[in-house]
């Protein structure tokens, strides 16, 4: 039987229909809403492809279940993290697009939202705190370097 | 209208010089009518690409490469594809140069087998140096048209023309390329004998410059489609069940115990292949999870502690010489020749794609629509019209990117599934493998054992190397890696073994009066095997620069002074790429391994130097390491390269393949290893199979060696081939000890302290494995 569920999804209020009241949110994400940030890497919240913010913290969303998911949570994918109608993007994609941070970029979702967290609670980090923050956060193709890189150039940003 | 970027008059003069003689546009109404290319898959779109009328895909055909339509944008079609490299982006560079068209007015269609020319396997390194090639020897000729063209209509001769971003102009008047084909065919053959002039690179205004990807900023704002956002109306969701063990049979299976799952819409049985089909992603999943079925025990690979003697003893289907001089034989048996010999190993690796395998399949009217992440549509085309009994014609396989791809991973074989599931839906059906499907079932960078021999004479001097590599074969027929779904269902399909061409690099770049390398080529390998980057070039370098290691270390001469000493001589370029080597790394002479070491982490530095298939791109490199003697923990803080791949056509490009070759092969050299019992792979997962993670990345510094004048080469790969060698040399040179055995994990490293603190100064100490 399906269930109306309620959330709360890049500032918008959405209702889904469901199955499984445990269907983990990555998939409301991707298939329900079409959303394109948040990717399937393992589903074992091993590789951080799938992280979105949940009330602004990193969230591996391939492991959490809907039922803990309600609309009074503020769900945010790589598609909202710049606010709709800003002059310009979010400081760290802005960043990743100038450093060229990217090889096939299918990890670039998980690195973006990761380092957006770390950036809003920890505003100028230095190198070695960027890659204890991304230790979880898997790429395959070695763009590591460039991915610190953009995330020290985005805390410039940010410093205002 | 002149502006002041357009190319001097003498370049045109002399490219225009040369025009082809009896060169015409197709002028017919069908070719008139001829719409628009199909449309890329744009992010944001999911569409279906509308079949498209037949265009050209003779590999001699101006048209088979380029179209321009009235607007003057500029249409590439590519056979080879962008694994996540960058190379569309450098593709559209090349066009842009040669054709004298602004960057923006080019877009590429690629990997279509309905409209793209078959230019082969997107694979070792070749995107550039050959089907760049191609392309470009394509915009050089179709420019020389498009100036012929112009002549004629503007009645201002060759030499009066000015050609700048898609416009001609001379003797007041002008015409822009949308005028001039717009829309047409060129009806051009192209020369590979005698190619158009190309642009002198003094005038380039692309080539060799980083300009940023095409690709990123939609990647980074999400709306890029991979393959794993491809959708297309009415499909369905399908997952596969595989076998608990390789060579099981499925003996019975309970769809009772799926059918109440919401969303479950049917089990597809073939064989031994079974997969579920559902309305939605999560309802398949849970279908696949919970699906019961029954097996029958198989238990066909060999215990994983005994893998080397199995490879030892595996039968040779044949042995191919890949260098030989002199008389290696005798050389040995000189008396005074001090003789040392070694045997390296490299472990199975897998691929391990972040987003694992993924693909949309349609079958309509007896065609077949598939949509997937191959590097190579046209190869499996041709599976799955054998698997399927189709003709080639009837299938259609379209390349949509998925996550990076470093060789035949599981695509291919993720496209079969679809395939098969869709064809017993009745429906377009998306498959996305989980990740034990992924890290389970793509096939393997097969194990490689290598034995070295040499003789170095009373003056140090080296007077016989011999090596011989235990590599799979490669079945003569073909680069098909068989499709997982057609073995298990029992249909038909070749069946290939197609590691790829992993002889390459066992040759050495060193003139050693006596030379034998032989490859031992093995009927059977114990996993699937296919190519993974550098597919035995890494394996075969890291075996043949450490030994040259070793006698550099015997010989007490430094390492890059007697690679030096053994080079060529007339082969200046290698010699540069060391020269600059030693600068960039600040690298100090003297023989390894450094003296009196003190302490508990010591630090060392090591080399490696690779000519990349004998034949193209060269590298070297010196990785810095720390080693921890006690806990047997190695880190790399800091790796050099020096590169020379010729031209350049986006350095920046380049750098960032160099860098992901470096984390990469320095993940599969200190950690990587696929792990299996008698029955299946048993590191199904991340946790089971680590790759390197970001506290562990070095700090990389690249040396660029641009040589505009020259042809481009590959970057894709070549800089892996020389990591594990670096990092095994700088290890022994930090410690004494020598790891022949990847990956170098601390216990190796500690069975290798202890193994050299048994034995006698003198002796070269010896560690291949630490089983005890
Ligand atoms: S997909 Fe969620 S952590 Fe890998
Ligand atoms: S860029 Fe490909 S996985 Fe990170």
């Amino acid at each position: 039987m399906a269930i109306q569920k309620r959330l709360n999804v890049n500032g918008k209020l959405v209702v889904v229909k469901i199955d499984d009241p445990d269907m983990p949110l990555l998939y409301v994400l991707r298939d329900n809403m079409g959303l394109k940030g948040p990717k399937f890497g393992c589903g074992l919240a091993q590789c951080g492809a799938c992280t979105v913010h949940v009330e602004g913290k990193p969230v591996r969303s391939c492991v959490t279940p809907l039922s803990q998911v309600t609309d009074r949570h503020r769900v945010v994918t790589l598609e909202g993290l710049t606010p709709t109608g800003a002059r310009r993007a979010h400081p760290v994609q802005r960043a990743f697009v100038e450093e060229q941070a990217a090889q096939c970029g299918y990890c670039i979702n998980g690195m973006i939202m990761e380092s957006a967290a770390l950036l809003a609670t920890n505003k100028k980090p230095t190198e070695a705190e960027v890659k204890q923050a991304l230790a979880k956060n898997l790429c395959r193709c070695g763009t590591h370097a460039r991915i610190v890189r953009a995330v020290i150039r985005a805390s410039k940003y940010t410093q205002g | 209208m002149t502006k002041r970027l357009i190319p001097s008059r003498r370049d045109v003069l002399k490219r225009g010089g040369a025009l082809i003689v009896g060169f015409s546009f197709a002028a017919d109404a069908a070719a008139q009518q001829r719409p628009l290319p199909p449309p890329t898959i744009r992010p944001g779109l999911p569409v279906r690409v509308p079949a498209p009328p037949a265009r050209s895909l003779d590999l001699a055909d101006v048209d088979a490469y380029l179209a321009i339509d009235i607007s003057g944008t500029c249409t590439i079609y590519s056979g080879k594809v962008d694994l996540g490299t960058g190379t569309n982006t450098a593709l559209r560079q090349i066009v842009a140069e040669e054709l004298d068209i602004r960057f923006e007015n080019t877009q590429m269609v690629t990997g279509d087998t309905q409209v793209t020319p078959d230019q082969g396997t997107t694979w070792g390194s070749l995107t550039i140096q050959v089907g760049g090639m191609q392309i470009r020897n394509a915009a050089a000729t179709a420019r020389q048209a498009l100036v012929a063209e112009a002549v004629k209509r503007l009645a201002v001769k060759a030499d009066e023309l000015f050609i700048a971003d898609g416009l001609i102009t001379g003797g007041g008047s002008r015409a822009t390329y949308g005028e001039l084909v717009g829309g047409r065919a060129f009806l051009l053959k192209l020369d590979p004998a005698n190619p158009a002039p190309t642009k002198n690179p003094r005038n380039h205004k692309f080539i060799g410059r980083s300009l940023p990807r095409e690709d990123i900023p939609s990647k980074v704002m999400a709306n890029f489609t991979y393959i794993h956002d491809f959708r297309v109306p009415n499909m369905l969701h399908g997952r596969v069940v595989r076998p608990p063990a390789i060579g099981a049979r499925l003996q019975s299976v309970d769809e009772t115990s799926v059918s109440g799952i919401p969303g479950f819409i049917k089990l597809v049985r073939e064989g031994d292949f079974l997969g579920v089909v559902a309305e939605n992603e999560w309802a398949a999943i849970r279908a696949g999870r919970e699906l019961k079925a029954t097996w029958s025990p198989s238990q066909t690979l060999p215990e994983q502690d005994k893998l080397w003697d199995h490879v030892r003893n595996t039968t040779v289907a044949a042995s191919d010489t890949t260098s030989g001089t002199g008389d290696v034989e005798k050389a040995m048996a000189t008396p005074n020749a001090r003789l040392m010999k070694a045997t390296y190993d490299f472990p199975i690796n897998t691929h391990g794609s972040i987003g694992p395998s993924c693909a949309v399949a349609e079958f309509r009217d007896g065609k077949l629509t598939s949509w997937s992440a191959s590097q190579a549509t046209h190869n499996l085309r041709k599976q799955l019209a054998t698997m399927f009994g189709l003709p080639a014609e009837s299938v259609r396989c379209i390349y949509v990117e998925g996550a990076g791809c470093y060789g035949r991973n599981g695509h291919e074989d993720a496209a079969a599934d679809a395939a098969l599931l869709a064809r017993a839906a009745g429906k377009p059906v998306r498959v996305q493998w989980s990740r034990a499907d992924e890290h389970g079932w793509d096939p393997k960078g097969p194990p490689t054992l290598i034995d070295l021999r040499a003789a170095m004479d009373d003056r140090g001097n080296v007077a016989a190397w011999d090596s011989e590599f235990f590599l799979p074969q490669q079945t003569p027929s073909g680069f098909l890696v068989p499709l997982v779904a057609a073995t298990l269902a029992g249909m038909p399909a070749e069946n290939h073994i197609a590691p790829g061409n992993i002889f390459q690099n066992s040759a050495i770049p060193y003139r050693f009066p006596n030379v034998r390398t032989v490859c031992r080529r093995l009927e059977t390998t114990p996993l699937r095997p296919s190519w993974i980057r550098t597919p035995g070039r890494m394996q075969n370098t890291f075996a043949n620069e450490c030994f040259a290691d070793e006698l550099a270390a015997v010989a007490k001469i430094d390492p890059i002074e007697f690679r030096k000493k053994y080079m060529d001589p007339a082969d200046r370029r290698g010699h540069d790429v060391l020269d600059r080597l030693m600068t960039l790394a600040k690298w100090e002479k003297r023989p390894s391994p450094q003296v009196s070491p003190e302490g508990n982490v010591l630090k060392g530095r090591g080399m490696a130097y690779c000519k990349y298939e004998l034949v193209r791109t060269y590298i070297g490199a010196v990785a810095e390491v720390e080693v921890d003697r006690v806990s047997g923990q190695i880190r790399v803080p800091k790796f050099y390269v020096v590169h020379d791949c010729g031209m350049i056509i986006n350095p920046d490009g380049v750098k960032n393949q160099i860098e992901g070759n470096v984390i990469q092969t320095m993940s599969r050299t200190l950690i990587e290893e696929v792990k299996f019992n008698r029955s299946q792979v048993t590191s199904l997962d991340w946790e089971s199979y680590p790759i390197l993670t970001f506290p562990d990345i070095p700090d990389i510094v690249i040396d660029l060696i641009s040589r505009p004048a020259e042809k481009p080469w590959g970057a894709g790969e070549p800089t892996s081939a020389v990591v594990p060698s670096a990092i095994s040399n700088a290890v022994y040179d930090a410690i004494g000890v020598r790891l022949r055995s990847a990956p170098f994990t601390p216990q190796k490293v500690k069975a290798a302290v202890s193994d050299s603190a048994l034995q006698a100064p003198d002796a070269t100490p010896s560690l291949r494995r630490s089983r005890t």
